[in-house]
């Protein structure tokens, strides 16, 4: 492993025109963590990430992956699955994967047991857990130190996304650093420390309580959810159906017994720590 | 009125997509329809809107025009813009002159579209052509709504403003279905399916999942068991379906993604020995 950590940006800045894309970023990912970056469309995620890879120059700041600038060589030791995976779906596996050692040069890697029947099958007819494996094969195949996974678990079953989590833990565990774009929960949960971009810049980062900071929720129950939300929505509220409740963000609890008892319903108003989510609806409704 | 599949199976070929399925989706609620590729979802949605004959079984939904379908595949006409696309749909359904047009400023102010009225299609946000393609599935405002995976690929933020829209329509007393491989959905919906292999894992309300699962689920960084654990975090689930887990493990209130996991684990290790 090189350097003290695997990927690190520096006051990073990306401007397009007059518009700031990505304004003043420093974030690191280090040898062996797992790091997950969250944010809405146009937060400025996909702006920092190919900055990252070096892909996008910077305006303003500092890039260093696995040790210095990111250039051609160092990119040769990152493993990258975008979301489309990456494969071509008209080869068969065992195709791709022979693409794959070739670009690298390096030996053919061995398919896992689960994966053998698909050797001979072209990709794009592979159920998608199963593509979903085998992308992270072919991404791995030449033993990188640096790991860039776009929404790597999307469409695939609770069970099938616990044994991709298992591969990307193999990683990690080896001292690879894993960089995560995700806007699954579930997913954010399964990293070391989270990272949450809002308007090009990075708002929060560490756990999940540090990421939802002091943003507050409410949980309304009445004995009718429905009228409860229609009032609560036509108010302009950020309400949210959860059950036969519904949640409200970063509302003042007064305001929001007003709305009941001008819609003439009675019920309970409790404070609840708030989401992730319910974080980021703020931050994008601010 | 409540509508829904009974005992529905589905073969395609050799391939069973649905086996004895029974769901109810009852007006003024939400009903999430959850699980990963191939488990079933959208041969249940298409079964329930007639696009899918089931081989068994019985489908009680109700004629076309009080039906609302948003397909999984985008769902709007990317060569036209917002306000094109909501008016041919309505136009569909015989939905013409002012009445069209007060129908079209009330759905494009409530999934606040309004300022994009006059854009292509294919110049939306993910989140934003999702809207849309549930903007001219509910423009006849139907008695069912049936959406497969609105919320897939959409980011948080336009997941949760799309909840909001999809609520709203139960609120004002639809039947709405909907499939989504997001469990955290599931999880807020008034009554969750969960599908695996063609089959309903389990179903009820969340509250209800909770209440009916049996079994213990305990974490620790080694399980005893590997076939029977799954990764959470730095340490691993595992799932003691008899109650039988070892002293030393520490016992977890399992959430969802738990629950759906050690369910799915049942069905494939049924047989072999825990």
């Amino acid at each position: 492993m090189s350097g003290d950590v695997a990927l690190r940006a520096d006051a990073v800045t990306r401007r397009f025109g007059h518009f700031t894309a990505v304004s003043d970023v420093s974030m690191e990912v280090g040898h062996g963590e797992v790091v997950g970056l969250l944010g809405a469309n146009g937060a400025g995620k996909t702006t920092l990430m190919r900055m990252l890879l070096g892909l996008l120059p910077v305006s303003d700041g500092a890039v260093t992956m696995l040790g210095g600038p990111p250039n051609r060589e160092r990119r040769r030791r990152v493993g990258y699955v975008p979301q489309n995976l990456g494969l071509y779906r008209d080869l068969t596996l065992a195709e791709n994967l022979d693409f794959v050692a070739e670009t690298y040069g390096t030996a053919v890697p061995s398919l896992p047991d689960d994966l053998l029947p698909y050797a001979k099958v072209l990709v794009g007819s592979m159920p998608l857990g199963a593509q979903r494996q085998a992308a992270f094969v072919a991404a791995l195949s030449h033993g990188p130190e640096l790991v860039l996974l776009d929404e790597p678990t999307s469409g695939v079953d609770a069970l099938a996304r616990a044994r991709l989590w298992d591969t990307i833990r193999a990683q990690s565990d080896e001292g690879v650093g894993v960089l995560v774009t995700t806007h699954y929960m579930q997913e954010a949960q399964q990293c070391d420390r989270l990272l949450l971009m809002s308007h090009g810049e990075l708002v929060a980062q560490g756990s999940e309580a540090d990421v939802v900071g002091d943003t507050r929720a409410l949980s309304v129950r009445t004995d009718d959810w429905s009228a409860t939300f229609a009032a609560l929505n036509a108010a302009g509220v950020p309400v949210i159906l959860d059950g036969r409740a519904v949640r409200v963000a970063d509302t003042d609890p007064a305001q929001v017994r007003s709305i009941l008892d001008g819609a003439g319903i009675e019920g309970t108003v409790e404070a609840v720590p708030a989401t992730i989510e319910e974080r980021m609806l703020v931050l994008a409704r601010a | 009125m409540t509508f829904g599949v009974e005992d529905v199976s589905v073969t395609f070929g050799d391939t069973t997509a649905l086996r004895d399925v029974t769901i109810e989706v009852p007006a003024g609620t939400v009903v999430a329809v959850v699980g990963g590729d191939g488990a079933g979802k959208t041969t249940l949605l298409r079964t329930l809107v007639r696009e899918a004959s089931p081989d068994a079984g019985r489908v009680s939904a109700p004629a076309k025009a009080e039906l609302g379908f948003l397909p999984a595949s985008s769902g709007s006409w990317a060569a036209l813009t917002v306000a094109q696309n909501l008016d041919f749909a309505a136009g569909a359904y015989g939905l013409t002159g002012a009445a069209r047009d007060e129908r079209r400023s009330e759905l494009l102010a409530a999934a606040d579209l309004t300022a994009a009225k006059d854009r292509l299609a294919s110049q939306l946000s993910g989140g934003m052509r999702r809207k849309l393609g549930f903007l001219m599935a509910i423009v006849h405002r139907p008695g069912l709504v049936v959406l497969d995976e609105p919320s897939t690929g959409v980011d948080p933020v336009s997941r949760v403003d799309l909840w909001r829209l999809i609520a709203q329509e139960a609120a004002s007393g639809a039947a709405v279905i909907m499939s989504t491989t997001y469990l955290d959905e599931a999880e807020r919906a008034g009554h969750l399916v969960v599908l695996d292999g063609g089959e309903v894992l389990v179903q009820g309300s969340y509250d209800e999942v909770r209440a009916t699962f049996s079994g213990t689920v305990t974490s620790a960084s080694t399980p005893v068991r590997e076939a029977w654990s799954w990764r959470r975090g730095h340490d691993r689930h595992e799932y003691w379906p008899d109650d039988d887990a070892s002293a030393d493990r520490e016992v977890v209130a399992p959430d969802l993604e738990d629950i759906v996991i050690a369910l799915s684990l049942v069905r494939r290790l049924a047989g072999v020995s825990a």
